[in-house]
């Protein structure tokens, strides 16, 4: 049975975390977390160490499940969702520390899941995987396994990985984190591409100086509650609450690179 | 000299047990190839139920490894062989063997392989997730590759004691090598056979041995270099 869409509800929020919980044990890390992200937008997550943004951000696809609230994708509830895999392949995901596959090429790490999952033959998933891989700007890598890349052209094949599924949203956690300072300006690059090209995204970093360029929304996270949001120019240039300024403090905008 | 040659390396006696000797051979081929395949198939299951469970069950799954490599297999061979028939059950001498191998070496492979699965990073689990794979594709496909080649090495050698350990099939009378050799020992009351068995144990596992060594020395040397980058990355850290 074809769902009907009203017109107005296109135009509503692509993500929706709706009074999100989340208990580990007896100790509950997340109170209470809404948060929209609409299609095309780049939204940045921001906070200190252990304040939640990575239990956020698993909860959109499903790799994490809230203890309380809602999330909703494309307006349906996908904690009720049958098929999470399909789900998965709407939503991709970048790691912080890559994750790229050891004992594939890099062309098979962004091929795998067009094989496996999405079930094409192996010959139109290569075709697809070195399309991406290109897009990424290491068309000529392809045959190359993870250990003998850079740590920035390992962390754009697992862009490129996440991107060949076609996903509607993109999740990043720390892209650039482990990376050496040198290194993180490719990656950004790739991220500035996709932005222009019209992905929505939703970003963990602490790359302040690149959230004030790349933002249309900041979200400042603390303790597991949403402190302040905004767009970037008032969050980063205006902030209203004690423990925003207290965190911004640590980032020296105009020293930081990217 | 010469005592020492009759009794132990006697040309006329190999010229008469050397069929025998390499039939048992085959059978002891063989029984390797019946149980290492259904251990390792058994244990892999084994350790995979293992990674998925959780509480009580992961319990009972430990200690059901535990008994199992703990307990001898001999005597695991003769209850099932003799104990069987008494219980009213006849059990043939392979059903027996392959029951109360695939029991015992099962264990072992459990361990090895629960070792190198959980040695995988989880972030291989999580990516491999996030792309829609199922739990079946990312063991499979992503994380069960990764963590075999960590403990090729143990999978080896757990072969290697294996195939030593069909030796015990000569207790229910398989004519697999040493029961044979054995056979012509008491037939021709001299030991050539017996050495000659030997050496075709030497024969047979010495390569895979080497194999082991030369695996060895590369996980470890491999262990190095890893350790060698993360000192260049620190050093490279702090010269900033
Ligand atoms: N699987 C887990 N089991 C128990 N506690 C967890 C688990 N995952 C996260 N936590 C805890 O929940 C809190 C939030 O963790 P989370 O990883 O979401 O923080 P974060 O904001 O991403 O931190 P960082 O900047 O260090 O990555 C932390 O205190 C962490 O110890
Ligand atoms: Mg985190």
């Amino acid at each position: 049975m074809p769902i009907v869409y009203k017109p107005e509800y296109t135009m509503a929020a692509l993500l929706k975390l709706d009074n999100v919980s989340k208990t580990f044990g007896d100790r509950e890390v997340l109170h209470g977390v809404s948060l929209e992200v609409a299609p095309k937008e780049v939204v940045f997550l921001v906070g200190p160490s252990g304040s939640g943004k990575s239990t956020l951000l698993r909860f959109c696809n499903l790799l994490e499940h809230p203890s309380s609230g809602a999330v909703l994708f494309e307006g349906a509830d996908i904690l009720k969702q049958k098929n999470v895999n399909a789900l998965r392949q709407s939503v991709g995901m970048v790691f912080q520390s890559f994750n790229l596959y050891p004992h594939m090429t890099a062309l098979w790490n962004v091929a795998i899941a067009l094989r496996l999952v999405q079930r094409k033959s192996a010959r139109e998933a290569r075709e697809i995987a070195h399309h991406f891989l290109a897009e990424v700007g290491l068309a000529h890598r392809g045959s190359a396994y993870p250990a003998e890349l850079s740590g920035g052209q390992q962390q754009r094949v697992a862009i490129a990985r996440a991107l060949a599924l076609k996903p509607k949203l993109m999740l990043f956690d720390e892209p650039t984190s482990a990376l050496d300072p040198e290194l993180v300006g490719s990656v950004l690059d790739v991220i500035r591409k996709m932005r222009h090209e019209g992905m929505t995204m939703l970003i963990v970093s602490h790359e302040m100086q690149f959230a004030r360029e790349a933002a249309d929304k900041v979200v400042f996270l603390d303790q597991g509650r949403v402190v302040e949001a905004g767009a970037p120019a008032a969050l980063f240039g205006n902030p209203q609450q004690q423990r925003t300024i207290e965190f911004l403090s640590r980032f020296s905008l105009a020293g930081s690179h990217g | 000299m010469d005592a020492v040659l009759t009794n132990f390396a006697n040309g006329d006696i190999l010229a008469i047990t050397w069929r025998p000797l390499l039939a048992g051979l085959a059978q002891t081929m063989l029984l390797s190839l019946l149980v290492i395949p259904l251990g390792a198939i058994a244990g892999l299951l084994i350790a995979a139920l293992f990674v998925v469970s959780a509480g009580l069950a992961r319990v009972l799954l430990m200690v059901w490894i535990d008994f199992f490599r703990a307990f001898p297999p001999l005597v695991l061979l003769i209850y099932l062989y003799f104990g069987a028939p008494l219980l009213g059950y006849e059990i043939s001498a392979y059903a027996a063997i392959a029951v109360s191998f695939t029991l015992n070496t099962s264990s072992y492979f459990a361990e090895i392989f629960r070792a190198g699965i959980e040695g995988v990073p989880r972030g291989q689990w999580h990516a491999a997730r996030a792309t829609g794979m199922s739990w079946l594709q990312s063991f499979f496909v992503i994380v069960l590759p990764q963590g075999t080649r960590a403990v090729l090495p143990d999978l080896l050698s757990n072969i290697i004691t294996i195939t030593q350990l069909t030796a015990l099939a000569s207790v229910v009378s398989v004519p697999e090598l040493l029961h044979t050799a054995q056979l012509a020992q008491a037939t021709s009351y001299n030991v050539t056979p017996i050495i000659a068995a030997a050496v075709i144990y030497l024969a047979l596992l010495w390569p895979l041995v080497r194999l082991m060594s030369h695996l060895d020395a590369r996980r470890y040397s491999t262990k190095l270099s890893a350790a060698a980058t993360q000192r260049r990355r620190r050093q490279e850290t702090a010269d900033e």
